[in-house]
């Protein structure tokens, strides 16, 4: 427990070290705003219709299988630390997860999931 | 010799004795001096922000046969100074268009992972700031908040280019952080430990980079892609994307990124070090004096890396992830356990 106080410690330095750096700025910066100023920038040109519009993301099924392998890892992290210990029985139990995986994975790539459209 | 190995480790037992004079017990003991090495790495990394930058300018010059900074100060050694006293003085900018509190939380959200990874790095036998025993869970999963901050960069800045700089900079970096998770697994297979200090005593007689070579170039691979360098830097990729995410931040905010983009350049630098290369381990010279050659010797090769290859297209960084990386990092666990059943 005491070593996650620890790592609550950096936590507070971390943002300590924006939050002063931030201060110093507003301290000592000059700060005259004009309208012209603060214009979203794009290359000399005034923007043309709003950015916050439905945005196509074309990986949002990437997405998906990125959940799929990111849940695994939790999985083969304490297998792995266990390997040596575990014994054949328990990599070849492994193998068929992580082959069942795989699977999708080809399922994925077969069904064109991969490809950026 | 050992007077001189362990000068940090009795600089901090002297450290800690002081404080326990005052009268304070073991564990507050531990917990101030977690502050005093959070002060000292916060300081490092400051340092480290400078001069990552100088590197990377006279590296960019020595690659392009010209000098790079030399004006201010011996050898330009102090244009980053110079340039950082700059941007304190500069306008704090936020575009009307954008969001407030999204704008605003990006850079703390890039910038504190980036800190926070820190604290786990085995600078030499007995000098951690705080010992995990989960270390390198604890480092992959603090990391990923990056992702989340260079969105909110993105979206909050409501500007064209940086919104495309964010949407890339995700599909990019989910891609390849189960390449980079999967191709340390090896290394945990074989030494049976999360904790990073384990993991370099497991490394006495053979760097981890011989056995496992296939789960080093992988890691590098997806670790320059994480780290958004070239060739994969198209959330930035100033020719086309100005300056992709961070387009509207300048000034100190701007700053900000660029610390937290040299202090995990350090972080990732220092974990191959640590799982591949060795980490501390190493003749003659002072533990920490390796650690540190070896892991400026990484950062080299990121910087090299950046002026030999050409930036990549989003569709084949993605497939280069999905179809070749990914397949790898698994072949390499599986290699791994066979090797050690046929082997071992």
């Amino acid at each position: 427990m005491a070593q996650f106080a620890g790592v609550g410690i950096f936590l507070l330095f971390a943002l300590l070290f924006g939050l002063v750096a931030m201060l110093m700025v507003r301290i000592l910066s000059p700060k005259k705003p004009t309208p012209e100023k603060l214009l979203t920038y794009e290359c000399g040109l005034d923007t043309v219709g709003p950015t916050w519009v439905r945005f196509r993301t074309s990986y949002f099924i990437y997405a998906l299988l990125f959940v799929a392998f990111d849940v695994e890892s939790v999985f083969l992290y304490p297998w792995a630390v266990e390997f040596t210990s575990l014994g054949l029985v328990a990599f070849i139990e492994m193998v068929i997860f992580i082959g069942l995986l795989l699977l999708a994975l080809w399922y994925a790539w077969k069904e064109g999931v991969l490809e950026w459209i | 010799m050992e007077t001189i190995n362990n000068l940090l480790i009795n600089i901090a037992h002297g450290i800690r004795g002081f404080i326990l004079s005052y009268g304070a017990t073991g564990d507050a003991a531990d917990l101030l001096m977690t502050v005093v090495a959070a002060a000292i790495l916060l300081g490092i990394i400051g340092f480290v922000g400078l001069y990552g930058i100088y590197a990377e300018r006279k590296i960019a010059g020595f690659f392009q046969e010209r000098y790079g900074p030399n004006r201010v100060g011996p050898y330009g050694l102090l244009q980053s100074v110079a340039d950082g006293l700059k941007l304190i003085g500069k306008e704090d900018l936020r575009p009307a268009g954008a969001d407030p509190w999204v704008f605003t939380a990006a850079p703390y959200v890039v910038l504190t992972p980036a800190v926070m990874v820190w604290a786990v790095l085995p600078f030499s036998k007995n000098i951690v700031a705080v010992d995990l025993n989960i270390g390198i869970l604890y480092v992959v999963a603090v990391s990923s908040v990056t992702t989340l901050g260079l969105l909110m960069a993105g979206w909050g800045s409501n500007n064209k280019y940086s919104l495309l700089g964010g949407m890339r900079s995700v599909a990019q970096m989910i891609s390849y952080e189960i390449p980079l998770v999967f191709s340390l697994m090896g290394v945990i297979m074989i030494t049976g430990s999360l904790n990073l200090s384990d993991i370099v005593a497991a490394q006495e007689r053979v760097w981890f980079i011989v056995p496992q070579i296939l789960g080093f170039l992988v890691f590098v691979c997806a670790a320059t892609a994480e780290l958004n360098r070239v060739p994969f830097d198209l959330t930035e990729g100033e020719s086309e994307l100005t300056a992709g995410t961070y387009t509207e931040y300048s000034g100190m905010r701007w700053a900000l990124f660029f610390a937290a983009e040299y202090a995990n350049l350090f972080a990732v630098s220092a974990i191959a070090t640590t799982f591949f290369l060795g980490g501390w381990q190493g003749p003659l010279l002072p533990p920490y004096l390796w650690f540190f050659i070896k892991t400026c010797g990484m950062i080299f090769f990121f910087m090299w890396l950046r002026w030999t290859l050409p930036r990549f297209r989003i569709d084949q960084v993605l497939n280069f992830g999905w179809k070749l990386l990914l397949p790898l990092s698994i072949a390499n666990i599986f290699i791994t356990g066979i090797g050690h059943y046929l082997l071992g």
